[in-house]
């Protein structure tokens, strides 16, 4: 199997060192619940792969390339400013704009249990579409909660988180919303761009919904420096942090 | 009268003419180039002892005497009188070192004429330095050869920094002479003048990416609204000509591609100036020979300076009016963050293969009448999209009377097409449109057009922040404030008509 062949399995998931073996363990106490994973239901996603070192650096252009991604949750796939809205903020499972979720992890979703799974993607995009698709899921009408942790080696302000997604999104960082893109749109390149903000010296957590109408479906985010350059120095992970989330300043 | 009226007699007050060409006192006939010292801007025109025009900011001007007043004997010097006569006309000027080289037109019965200059150290006549010396005539003409020595135009060639004059009025040739910058008189008064072109006067050297261009006002002057009066150009590799316009006819044998006409109001313009402001933000000054708008006087103005396929173009300063305003690196439109409704409401096409291609009711233009009943009535973000002809995409750009203004141009507001809602800088130097627009810096706006044609958009000033900062697509959908950088298309904005 190759590192870039995107395969949910709990036994490649006991590779990964350290921290992970705790997501892993977690993982398990809930598998009775957990729903099939894509191995047993659908083809590899060609552009994903598992995490296989604790940490990630963004590319060389600053993109963001670990995540933790959640299964597809129905929707209406209205793509308007107050759709979205209603959307993001309706409850589906508890804590939905807090958790800091581990690879494995399960959440119901009214009758339908949904599994979160870290990946990393080989592009400066994350192909939601591949993600869904791997996993027999919908991929339209469908709306993706994906979190991942930026670390910041000390505090660095004046920087904006830049994103580009398919369709519509909702961003925060440290739990404070910063970016909505709505309407049908395809992604691009620092397409909705944060105000300036503070990353934290430490863990930050990043978290978008991203709901999509139909078609294609994928996001891109990085940071940019006070001089809209790529961001450089943080690493990405999503091993779970023991802090909670905090206020982006 | 009931409050509704006195509503309409603010908004009234409020605006200014958006034809008007400066403001304040800007009668003037033949104007130097104009010159920023000290970030005063400061001009020199025909008259009695050539008086002396500044500003605080390039929009309001105001006269403040004469050069002449700090000459010794308040006159030009014997040397030049003799040469020449008692007028003083058509001056121009340059810093070179740490000196202000000023050459005025001197003459007696034309073409019997001379150049004569003045050497000072500053242009602040509040300064204790102020003082001009008469440093004698540069050039003459003796009233029978084939010159008119007035109208100095002097350039900075910046290939070698070396200094040169152009002069000459309709009488013979335009002709140029090298100076020496040190002295500012002429550096081989040995040589002969080169002629370089016919047919005109007020002429001037500017330079760009290796041409040397020469602008030359033909035509008649000095009548008013019958004068005729337009600005001329021709460009060479060398600095000595030959300059052939866009036909290939050198300007020694009458050539010359029009750079500026009449036009609008403004009746006869001449005597070009150039003012770079640095950034990539070239304008340029001239005069008209007769503004209808003040009761058809010469007055000063100052207009973009505009590049396209290597020539000089004539921008226009800014107009009022609404319009849509398109990002040049992102193709998005800035807007109100509210939610859209399409044009016309929610409808289908009509059916594949154009089954309505023969009729359909005309659909009526959007405005913020008709959508805005949900918008926020607070502080609400802007953004950008693709421009889909929408309310909240709608921008009315006014001049704001009294509030000041830069090179050309008062300050603007822009505020959301039919409502009050106004485009602000904010404290984090970001951007909202606020309720209403209440005059206060954060809400004026500068708009310069840059050379390309598209345009730098700049708040007064920016809470919180002392640097300039421009409107700036940071991202496809996301506008802020950041420094100008001139090398790049994030801070060009087009202004087009809805």
């Amino acid at each position: 199997m190759s590192d870039r062949t995107f395969l949910p399995s709990l036994a490649i998931v006991s590779v990964l060192a350290g921290v992970l073996l705790v997501a892993a363990a977690h993982a398990q106490s809930t598998a009775a619940a957990r729903p099939p994973r894509a191995e047993s239901r659908g083809g590899p996603a060609p552009s994903l792969a598992r995490p296989t070192s604790p940490a990630k650096a963004p590319n060389a252009d600053g993109f963001l390339q670990r995540w933790l991604l959640l299964e597809p949750i129905a929707v209406s796939g209205q793509l308007t400013d107050s759709a979205v809205q209603t959307a993001v903020k309706t409850a589906d499972f508890p804590d939905q704009l807090t958790v800091i979720p581990r690879d494995g992890d399960i959440v119901s979703v009214g009758n339908t249990k949904v599994g979160w799974h870290a990946v990393d993607t080989i592009g400066y995009n994350v192909n939601l579409y591949h993600f869904a698709y791997a996993l027999k899921r919908p991929t339209s009408n469908v709306l993706f909660w994906v979190v991942t942790i930026v670390n910041a080696p000390r505090e660095l302000s004046g920087v904006r988180l830049a994103i580009g997604s398919n369709a519509a999104s909702v961003w925060w960082v440290n739990g404070k919303e910063v970016i909505g893109l709505y309407n049908e749109r395809q992604t691009v390149i620092d397409d909705g761009v944060s105000k300036r903000l503070t990353l934290k010296q430490g863990p930050n957590v990043i978290r978008a919904a991203i709901v999509n109408a139909g078609g294609h479906t994928d996001f891109c985010a990085r940071f940019l420096d006070d001089q809209d350059r790529p961001l450089k120095g943080i690493t990405v992970s999503v091993i779970s942090p023991s802090t909670t989330e905090g206020s982006a300043k | 009268m009931n409050r509704a009226l006195c509503g309409l007699c603010a908004t009234a007050v409020l605006l200014v003419s958006p034809l008007m060409a400066l403001d304040g006192d800007i009668g003037m006939h033949d104007p130097s180039t104009v010159v920023v010292h000290d970030g005063k801007f400061y001009a020199y025109g025909t008259g009695n002892g050539l008086p002396i025009s500044m500003s605080d900011d390039g929009w309001t001007w105001r006269r403040a005497g004469t050069l002449m007043q700090a000459v010794p004997g308040g006159r030009p010097g014997p040397d030049v009188l003799a040469r020449g006569g008692n007028n003083t006309w058509a001056p121009d000027l340059i810093r070179s070192g740490d000196k202000y080289f000023v050459y005025y037109s001197a003459p007696g019965t034309q073409p019997k004429a001379a150049i004569g200059l003045l050497v000072g150290k500053t242009l602040d006549p509040s300064s204790s330095d102020y003082k001009w010396e008469d440093s004698g005539p540069v050039v003459w003409s003796d009233g029978v050869e084939d010159s008119n020595a007035i109208d100095p135009g002097v350039f900075r060639d910046p290939t070698n920094g070396s200094l040169w004059l152009t002069y000459g009025s309709y009488f013979g040739y335009i002709r140029l002479v090298e100076l020496n910058p040190k002295t500012g008189k002429r550096l081989y008064p040995e040589r002969k003048p080169i002629n370089i072109a016919i047919n005109g006067e007020a002429s001037i050297m500017i330079f760009r990416d290796g041409w040397y261009y020469l602008l030359v006002t033909h035509g008649s002057c000095c009548a008013g609204a019958n004068s005729s009066y337009n600005i001329r150009m021709g460009r060479a590799k060398k600095v000595t000509g030959p300059f052939i316009d866009n036909m290939g006819i050198d300007m020694l044998q009458g050539g010359g591609k029009l750079f500026l006409g009449s036009g609008g109001r403004y009746v006869g313009p001449g005597h070009f100036g150039l003012l770079d402001l640095g950034d990539g933000v070239q304008k340029f000054s001239c005069h008209y020979e007769a503004d209808l708008d003040r009761g058809g006087i010469s007055v000063l103005d100052i207009r973009p300076l505009l590049w396209r396929d290597g020539w000089p173009v004539a921008g226009e300063n800014f107009k009022e009016g609404t319009y849509q305003i398109e990002s040049v690196r992102t193709g998005t439109a800035l807007e109100l963050a509210v939610q859209g409704t399409p044009v016309g409401g929610l409808r289908g096409r009509g059916g594949r293969g154009g089954a309505a291609a023969a009729g359909g009711t005309p659909i009526p233009a959007q405005d913020a009448a008709q959508v805005s009943a949900n918008w926020p009535s607070g502080a609400v973000d802007v953004r950008m999209s693709p421009y889909m002809l929408q309310a909240q995409q709608k921008w009315t750009v006014a001049p704001v009377a009294n509030a000041g203004g830069y090179p050309g141009s008062p300050y603007f507001k822009i505020t959301i097409a039919g409502t009050d809602r106004a485009l602000t800088a904010t404290d984090d130097q970001e951007l909202a449109v606020l309720a209403t627009f209440s005059g206060r810096p954060e809400q004026l706006w500068r708009i310069d057009q840059l050379t390309d044609g598209t345009y730098r958009v700049m708040p007064k000033t920016t809470p919180n922040s002392s640097a300039p900062l421009a409107l700036s697509a940071i991202g496809s959908s996301t506008p802020t404030l950041a420094r100008f950088t001139p090398d790049n298309d994030r801070q060009r904005w087009l202004f087009k008509t809805p």
